[in-house]
């Protein structure tokens, strides 16, 4: 057994916040610490209304290497992008 | 000068000031960054406390003397902390073990002044109490961790609670000053804070797999008297160190 605390991922909701945030990483025991620690380390200026923690070891990311096949479509396919939708006046930031 | 409320205040605004500077020690000492980012995060909740409860102890006493007056230019015998504040840190189990003791009794103690129809200490203990809900929380999870832990760590947390259990029954003593406060309904009995300070723990201590020493070995008069002014020399250190700077350059600012 290693003796040193595993690492965990905070994920925090900001006070007006929609979805939780990625906000850093720190070490703890087990859960309910991981949630106190993340309190002291991430929220004493009010940064939060909620809190998720999980152990870094349950994240499973995906490889820089697969960066072409993931994240590069092909762009001449125009009706993925609905840039053919006259948008009204009043809507600003979609 | 109200003298029943003046000393009721430096007790309050004494046990947090003398705890939050313990606390401050562990600053870059602590066992691990996220120890000693919460047991400064802690030390801080109770100098802002002290802070107010001093305050308003100046504004009372009517003598021109401020927070910093108070803090940083009082004697030993004139501060009237509980000396459980004023034990050394030890190791971090020792710390823990007087956090945890302590917290269980501040809470409960703020609980009450909430209710206190002086409206000028309600509304300091509904301040404090939502920072020591979560302090008890914290040291509470501690115990249980370090309990349950190692044998090693087993032990030293068991000797450790057996150790600060010693300052504990200072806790619940009513003097003259609190019974005229409590009668008044400004303050509260220490007596009443007893019995539901003594179930949390004892739940705590349960889960942690600790032994909790009996309620008597708390019960030494030796071990009182830091309310009333009668300290042990830990308190001296203490106050040497952190009223160092103010003494040696008076008035000095940031």
């Amino acid at each position: 057994m290693s003796k040193e605390w595993p690492l965990w991922e905070v994920f925090i909701r900001s006070q007006h916040g929609l979805a939780h945030k990625h906000v850093g990483s720190l070490h703890a025991p087990d859960a309910e610490m991981a949630i106190n620690n993340a309190r002291d380390v991430y929220t004493r200026r009010n940064e939060g209304l909620s809190i998720w923690v999980v152990r870094a070891s349950d994240i499973v990311a995906s490889q820089p290497g697969d960066k072409e096949p993931l994240f590069d479509p092909a762009n001449n396919k125009v009706y993925r992008h609905p840039t053919f939708f006259p948008m009204p006046e009043e809507i600003k930031h979609m | 000068m109200d003298r029943a409320l003046f000393e009721s205040l430096l007790r309050l605004g004494d046990s947090t000031l003398i705890l939050s500077q313990r606390l401050s020690e562990w600053c870059g000492h602590a066992p691990a960054l996220e120890e000693d980012l919460a047991i400064t995060n802690t030390a801080l909740d109770l100098l802002g406390q002290a802070r107010l409860w001093l305050t308003l102890a100046g504004e009372v006493e009517g003598a021109g003397r401020d927070e910093d007056a108070l803090a940083y230019l009082r004697h030993d015998h004139e501060f009237r902390n509980v000396l459980l504040v004023e034990r050394p840190n030890g190791h971090y189990g020792d710390t823990l073990a007087r956090q945890f003791l302590f917290d269980v009794w501040h809470y409960f103690l703020l609980q009450e002044l909430t209710r206190s129809n002086d409206e000028r200490i309600a509304a300091i203990a509904a301040k404090s109490v939502k920072e020591v809900t979560y302090h008890v929380r914290r040291s509470s999870d501690l115990v249980v961790r370090l309990g349950d832990g190692t044998g090693v760590s087993h032990n030293k947390m068991q000797e450790a609670i057996d150790s600060a259990w010693r300052h504990t029954g200072e806790l619940f003593i009513d003097d003259e000053i609190d019974r005229e406060m409590a009668q008044r309904g400004a303050g509260c009995s220490l007596a009443a804070l007893q019995a539901p300070w003594y179930d949390h723990v004892r739940e705590v201590l349960d889960e942690a797999t600790l032994v909790m020493p009996s309620q008597d070995e708390g019960m030494h008069a030796a071990h009182r008297g830091g309310r009333q002014g009668r300290h042990t020399e830990a308190l001296s250190y203490v106050l040497a160190e952190m009223q160092s700077l103010p003494r040696a350059y008076p008035g000095a600012v940031w």
